[in-house]
């Protein structure tokens, strides 16, 4: 562990807002693409899946920050909640480019919405991940206090319904999807490692959200 | 046999060089009313602007050569289509395995301009030259015990990456009945845009059964086999519930994943409108006869 505390302290001078500027510039930049002919013949489900791939990219992102640091000893801790949001963001871009630009009629996309298990169980997943985006602030976490760290246990389902809607939307037997779902669905597995009784130095400053 | 149906475009408009580049005229051409002696299928002209070439060729669904899009473009120059050659067996008067250049010299190449309706609801418009396969089959003498045509894909572990993974049960396998394959829009192609025919398109030679998903337009054809009983088709194996063995463009039937009722036209960028899609994708006046009585949702 003391091998990465001067990572550590050096993490902790950077800031997290580079994170957001990122996150919007590479959606921008898609949709610039998009727009100029840059995603090739098919550029609405291009732009569709590059999202929902930075989405499901960011879900894996944020469940790897506390066994990382658990684990490994790498404090990653103050980068979740911009993590989190840019995840968030990027599903919310997804969804709304399938219901603008891909299927385009309000009726259509309530009726796939309801009618196909693949978009319902996706569908799943970003309403439970709607709370945890609208309680990512600190004034939440301290008006939640312990209840906080529960409500945002729902990442954990979240993310799974994310793989799942992966693996059902493509068609035949697909590896990637299902190495995305097994990596998910480790990463909430190790939430149920037990704890063993000392806990490290490096590793004891209180979590902040 | 050849020339049973006739474009609503003409071969001129696609593959007069300069007309393939400035499609602003290719449209001109087709709204003047150039060779509207065509079977009154109920799309215009005007609709039928073929998709680019590039996109055509770079927006492929082959299996065999990778799930992605952009797969077959990348590695499907390492099939070898030279030498090539056809298996044709079963009820037929004449078996034997046929090479291509022998099939080429007695076939009437002609160009097909169709729309190209895929399962995942997106669609092109392909200016396709190819043969009639009826005229295939009657070369090999068709029994009258045979009520289905089976074909099948080449399988090169050696040249298909895709292969490797069990996405499908290898080798790719369709088929028809035999009424839809001896009907005049059923096509062998071995070209498009005038030129031959790209590997990752289905080189050296492919169906093409326009009023059905693509996927029934099996590639690179290696073996045709006249039975009497239903062949095995890939997608049905893999997935019966969703693929039926008709698999006829029908915008009332629903497949469970995509809504059929519509599609996204290839190439009209990111801001287009959908498109309806057409019973028998536009072709029904020709096909709808061969469906006559059919519960079409059971036969789906
Ligand atoms: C937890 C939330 C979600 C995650 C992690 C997620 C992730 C993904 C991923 C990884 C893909 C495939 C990208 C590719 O093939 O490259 C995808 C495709 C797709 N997703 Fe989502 N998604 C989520 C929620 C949603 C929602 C809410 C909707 C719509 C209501 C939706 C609709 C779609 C559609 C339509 C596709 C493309 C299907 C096709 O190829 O035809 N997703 N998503």
């Amino acid at each position: 562990m003391a091998l990465l505390d001067p990572v550590n302290s050096a993490l902790r001078r950077v800031p997290a807002w580079p994170v957001y500027i990122c996150a919007l510039l590479y959606a921008g930049w898609l949709f610039w693409l998009g727009v100029t002919g840059g995603l090739g013949a098919d550029p609405v489900k291009k732009l569709e899946h590059a999202y929902g791939e930075a989405g499901l990219y960011l879900l894996i992102a944020g469940l790897c920050v506390t066994p990382l640091r658990r684990f490994a000893g790498l404090n990653l801790m103050k980068f979740r909640r911009a993590i989190g949001l840019a995840c968030f963001f990027f599903i919310t871009v997804h969804l709304l480019t399938w219901a603008v630009l891909d299927v385009q009629r309000l009726d259509r996309v309530w009726a796939d919405i309801v009618k196909r298990p693949y978009i319902t169980v996706g569908m799943a997943g970003f309403v439970l991940l709607l709370p945890l985006a609208v309680t990512s602030n600190n004034w939440s976490v301290r008006r939640l206090g312990p209840l906080w760290t529960k409500l945002h246990k729902l990442v954990y389902p979240a993310a799974i319904l994310g793989g799942v809607h992966y693996v059902m939307l493509v068609k035949g037997w697909q590896v990637r999807p299902l190495v995305f779902l097994a990596i998910v669905v480790f990463l909430v597995a190790l939430r149920y490692v037990p704890r063993r009784r000392s806990r490290q130095a490096g590793t004891t400053r209180v979590a902040r959200p | 046999m050849a020339y049973r149906w006739k474009n609503d475009l003409t071969d001129r408009d696609v593959t007069d060089e300069a007309v393939y580049l400035n499609r602003r005229q290719l449209l001109a051409g087709a709204a003047a009313g150039v060779g509207l002696a065509g079977i009154g299928s109920r799309a215009t002209a005007a609709e039928l602007e073929p998709t680019s070439w590039e996109d055509v060729t770079s927006y492929n669904n082959y299996y065999e050569f990778g799930t992605g899009k952009d797969d077959p473009a990348k590695y499907a120059h390492r099939l070898t289509v030279e030498p090539w050659s056809v298996q044709i067996d079963g009820l037929v008067d004449s078996p034997g395995s046929y090479a291509f250049e022998d099939i080429m010299a007695k076939m009437t190449v002609e160009e097909r301009i169709y729309r190209f309706r895929c399962v995942e609801a997106w669609s092109m418009v392909v200016p396709w030259n190819g043969f009639e396969l009826a005229d295939l089959l009657e070369m090999a003498g068709v029994q009258s015990g045979a009520k289905y045509v089976a074909f099948e894909t080449a399988l090169r572990p050696d040249e298909m990456p895709g292969v490797a993974r069990p996405v499908l049960d290898w080798p790719y396998v369709e088929g028809l009945r035999l009424d839809e394959a001896m009907h005049p829009l059923t096509i062998m192609a071995t070209g498009i845009y005038g030129r031959d025919i790209p590997n990752q398109n289905g080189a050296p030679l492919r169906l093409v059964v326009p009023w059905k998903y693509g996927f029934k337009s099996i590639k690179s054809i290696v073996r045709i086999t006249l039975t009497e009983d239903e062949p095995p088709t890939s997608w049905n194996k893999a997935n019966p519930r969703e693929y039926g063995f008709y698999s006829n463009v029908n915008p009332e039937v629903d497949h469970p994943r995509w809504s059929q009722a519509s599609e996204r036209v290839i190439g009209t960028g990111l801001f287009a409108r959908r498109q309806d899609t057409l019973m028998f994708n536009g072709y029904a006046d020709e096909v709808g006869a061969l469906y006559a009585g059919m519960d079409l949702t059971k036969n789906f």
